[in-house]
């Protein structure tokens, strides 16, 4: 090689691939041939295709429609989003201020500016604002369907229950322990974070539709409920025991509290004060409310007790930010070793400082150090406990004691009892027992009506173009640059008054518009006929997220690597068109990025892109898929 | 035209070249063109071109004449120098600025209207001159801003939207620079951004006048069945006369280019290039030699691309004027007008 020139007319075999690495020219050879294993055209009719797309729906264990609901707020129709949250979720003012918000990591928006939209506080938005609704539930019936159905515990997995079978003519007994409804919502979720005003609505919607629920009544034997001749039971119960540390001085004083005990006296106004030092020991997020609570009921200087450096914490990322903007001090690899008690008193507790190796695996102890405290709470986790359920009468325990009981089903092996929340599988969180009351609902009616519990709808879907005119669509498809709002707080002296000042004040009107805005509409589908594409390039050229390539097709991984811009993010789908007409290559679309825009059809000269609502139709107790979202149309 | 422009996000991957700029820093402002047009493919090369060689927007003048074509300087890299002039009068302009700035970087774009007819002559011209400019003729054999009228390139027997056939022989800028002593001569498609890319990057290293031709279909106007420029046809019809690619003036390296098979050639940067000789039959710095190959293809009905043509052993305009090395942009003004007095002395001379 001499002259550039000589160069520049060289010829290349055309397998490899030139790209550029910043200034390096890097030329691949795939290696791979040409025919490998082609991918089969993407089959977009599969309701899980599309419905992945969405990744906050997905990522919902309800698969809450999160965009359809940003998009009646961002018109004002908050009663419709609210509904529309209902639907799924059932507790759509309680979940805007507590969901564990499984929406937000899987959020789209999260990769493209590594802040999600704000969905669990928009959710709130709709809930605030709403207008009458009572017109809007469905209408119970008077003549009952003769079926009798008890749960135990009213927390939200019973609740779930009584909602979708109460409009079917169903009669819901309710069996609750304490004298109010609710669950670990009312006893474990502190009032400054969930008001006992918004818990009482949404539960009351639920019990006014004419739920038989009888307070003060702990279920103390299964069998005796069983005799009651229930056509199902549902156990609804919790995970109600909180673990204990039993070192040295546990039972030598009484300012040892279990966490999540210690929460519901003081919801319930048993305890009104505790010490000025406090040590919280575990940091999942009952631990969170435990030190927060603490704060307001006198403690001063409040230490959560880490076992395990910070990236290893059980609690939301958000709890941990509002708990040290209180003051709280979370203090990393300290293991506990002994409660210090003298003559009676609480003094203080000894804990070996760790020192963990890469990964947190493996620890060796550095030093002992005391730290005093006049209380300690314990917020280790919970348990099941199960001492009510006698173990002969065919509901079998497994591994840890657990009920055996199906995932899918939730159904026990005695075929009429059910499990489900915490109940079921150990602690997750609110949004996961309203999901399991929804299937534990399906399943009680497929039972009382003599069809096989296994026997369910699939999802189902429907598509519905956006195009209003050239360039014109119902759905606002420009990219909003705004940063994610910032929730507003009370302020710290206000906040401290009184145990239940709520400390989030909400989204102002300016925050919620700027933040709906953020929402890519992931719903709004870039749905692509094979058949019409004439390869010009224009949707490629314009797609400001580099997400289509038209290739020759491969296998997956080879098909990946040879695409516009590389495909990293290996969880999002690749699309695959069937061939298209002039060279039999594919049109490839990586989903991971795409911000939903619609250009690619705004471009495209023959509509082979266009943009398409997906609806996902998902079926509840009584109700063939296709009906739910009638109500909200 | 687009409802919005295109959004600012971009991918996570999204990669800087030497200047530390992404590819999305070399975009312009919404194509106001029909949708699917081949320009916008053409302006999307451009800007990958000009990301990959790392061009410095404020050293890049876009110029262009009118038409469908003339409108894309718009389309890419908002912070370069630009000038739209008068229909058929881009070369002389682009001439007239090179000769002022010699420094900057002339990317011309024009299309079969604005270069073949009415501009035709001031195009010979520029050729002759070797100006150093890349020229881009977005050809679609259409008149395609006044309702899809045949231009001067359509090809006989190529059929209108309404279905009459053309009988004028067309122009084919290529044989036409063959014949006026073009030293950079290349075709490429609109829809084939693997040639077209790296041809552009050579156009742009050439010192002198290199002229592209794109066929670049009328998405609107000419991409019916009987047109002889349309997408299919052209994908249906193209030949590639050459591989072509492009690597940067570095460090000499040297290696034997086997005539059979595959050479892999390492460079600098630890790449892998790897070169196959020319195609027999087919050498691009023998005119006489492409000007046969070219009728031979063509009455087949094929269309060749690739970097068809080239001559570096021509000098540009500067060379041929023997004007300084410096830029007369920033030669001073004393310097350039040396004033009455000095014109005086020079007349006198000749007196």
């Amino acid at each position: 090689m001499t002259l550039p020139s000589e160069r520049t007319h060289a010829s290349r075999p055309k397998s490899p691939r030139i790209i550029y690495n910043k200034t390096r020219l890097v030329t691949i050879d795939t290696g791979i041939p040409q025919e490998a294993r082609p991918l089969k055209p993407t089959d977009v009719q599969d309701p899980n295709y599309y419905h992945k797309v969405v990744d906050c729906q997905w990522g919902c264990p309800a698969h809450t429609n999160v965009p359809e609901y940003i998009r009646m707020i961002a018109q004002g129709r908050f009663t419709d989003a609210y509904m529309l949250n209902r639907e799924s979720n059932v507790f759509p003012a309680i979940l805007g201020r507590t969901c564990d918000r499984p929406c937000e990591p899987a959020c789209r928006r999260g990769r493209l500016d590594g802040k999600p939209v704000a969905i669990c506080r928009l959710k709130r938005v709709a809930a605030d604002h709403r207008g009458e609704i009572a017109d809007r539930l469905p209408a119970i019936p008077r003549k009952k369907n003769g079926k009798r159905i008890a749960c135990v515990g009213a927390g939200p997995a019973s609740l779930t229950i009584a909602n979708d079978l109460l409009p079917l003519g169903y009669e819901v007994v309710m069996y609750e322990k304490l004298e109010q409804p609710g669950g670990l919502m009312r006893s474990n979720i502190p009032s400054f974070r969930l008001p006992q005003s918004v818990l009482d609505d949404e539960v009351g919607t639920i019990l006014n539709m004419g739920v038989d629920i009888r307070y003060g009544s702990p279920v103390d034997s299964m069998r005796a409920l069983l005799r009651e001749n229930f056509d199902a039971v549902f156990v609804g119960t919790g995970a109600p025991r909180g673990k204990n540390l039993d070192i040295t001085g546990r039972y030598e004083t009484d300012r040892i509290h279990i966490g999540i005990d210690w929460l519901e006296s003081v919801a319930f106004g048993h305890i009104e004060h505790i010490g000025e030092r406090v040590l919280i020991i575990g940091v999942g997020n009952t631990a969170m409310d435990c030190c927060r609570t603490s704060r307001r009921l006198g403690g001063t200087d409040i230490k959560v007790m880490a076992r395990r450096p910070r990236g290893f914490f059980k609690a939301s990322a958000w709890e941990l930010d509002d708990a040290e903007e209180e003051g709280i001090e979370i203090l990393i690899n300290f293991a506990p070793k002994r409660f210090v008690v003298e003559g009676g008193v609480l003094k203080g507790m000894e804990f070996d400082r760790l020192e963990w190796d890469e990964g947190a695996k493996n620890s060796r102890v550095v030093e002992t150090v005391f730290l005093p405290a006049d209380d300690v709470i314990l917020a280790i986790g919970q348990e099941n406990a199960f001492p009510w359920i006698e173990r002969d009468l065919g509901i079998e325990f497994g591994k840890w004691d657990m009920p055996v009981v199906s995932e899918q089903t939730f159904q026990s092996t005695l075929p009429h009892v059910f499990f489900g929340g915490d109940a079921a599988f150990g602690p997750k969180n609110i949004i996961w027992a309203v999901e399991h009351g929804h299937q534990a609902a399906i399943s009680i009616h497929n039972h009382c009506t003599g069809i096989s519990v296994s026997e369910r709808l699939p999802h189902r879907m429907n598509l519905i173009t956006q195009k209003m005119g050239i360039s014109e669509w119902s759905y606002h498809n420009d990219y909003n640059p705004a940063a994610r709002q910032k929730m507003q707080h009370t302020d710290l002296v206000e906040r401290f008054r009184k145990l239940n000042v709520e400390v989030e004040l909400g989204f102002s009107a300016e925050q919620t518009a700027r933040e709906v805005q953020r929402c890519l509409n992931c719903d709004v589908e870039t749905q692509f006929t094979a058949g019409l594409c004439i390869e010009c390039d224009a949707c490629i050229d314009i797609c400001p997220v580099q997400c289509l390539t038209i290739a020759r097709n491969g296998d997956e991984a080879d098909l990946r690597g040879r695409l516009s811009a590389p495909a990293i993010n290996l969880e999002q789908e690749l699309y695959v068109s069937a061939e298209l007409p002039q060279t039999k290559r594919i049109m490839a679309k990586d989903e991971d990025v795409c911000v939903h825009c619609g250009l690619c059809a705004e471009r495209c000269p023959t509509a082979a892109w266009d943009m398409q609502k997906f609806e996902l139709f998902i079926s509840y107790a009584g109700s063939p898929a296709c009906d739910s979202l009638l109500t909200v149309a | 035209m687009p409802s919005i422009v295109k959004p600012s996000a971009t991918h996570p991957s999204l990669q800087r070249n030497a200047l530390g700029m992404t590819i999305r820093d070399y975009e312009g402002s919404m194509s106001t063109l029909c949708a699917g047009c081949g320009h916008d493919s053409v302006t999307a090369a451009i800007v990958r071109a000009l990301w990959e060689i790392s061009a410095k927007p404020h050293m890049i003048a876009k110029m262009s004449g009118i038409g469908c074509s003339s409108k894309t300087p718009a389309y890419f890299v908002n912070g370069a120098h630009g000038f739209n002039s008068a229909h058929g009068r881009m070369p002389p302009i682009a001439t007239g600025a090179n000769a002022a700035n010699r420094e900057l970087t002339y990317i011309g774009i024009s299309g079969d209207g604005d270069s073949l007819s009415i501009g035709l002559g001031h195009l010979c011209h520029a050729i002759r001159r070797n100006v150093r400019m890349t020229y881009i003729i977005e050809n679609n054999g259409v008149y395609g801003l006044t309702k899809g009228q045949f231009s001067a390139s359509a090809d006989v027997g190529s059929k209108s939207k309404r279905g009459e056939a053309n009988r004028m022989a067309p122009i084919d800028p290529v044989e036409l620079g063959l014949s006026i002593g073009a030293t950079f001569l290349a075709r490429s498609f609109s829809g084939d951004k693997e040639q077209l890319v790296p041809i552009l990057k050579a156009a742009i290293a050439h010192r002198g006048f290199a002229l592209v031709d794109v066929i670049s279909p009328c998405v609107t106007f000419n991409d019916h069945a009987g047109s002889t420029k349309s997408y299919l046809h052209t994908r249906q019809h193209q030949i590639k006369a050459t591989e072509t690619d492009f690597v940067p003036a570095a460090t000499e390296v040297l290696a034997h280019i086997e005539q059979e098979g595959v050479t892999s050639v390492t460079m600098h940067d630890g790449s892998v290039v790897r070169f196959t000789a020319t195609p027999k039959g087919y050498d691009p710095t023998d005119r006489r030699a492409v000007v046969t190959y070219l009728h031979e293809r063509e009455s087949e009905g094929e269309i060749v691309t690739g970097l068809l043509y080239l001559d570096e052993t021509v000098g540009d305009v500067h060379e041929m004027n023997q004007t300084p090395e410096t830029a007369l942009a920033r030669v001073p003004y004393e310097k350039l007008c040396p004033g009455a007095a000095e014109l005086d002395r020079m007349q006198a001379e000749f007196r």
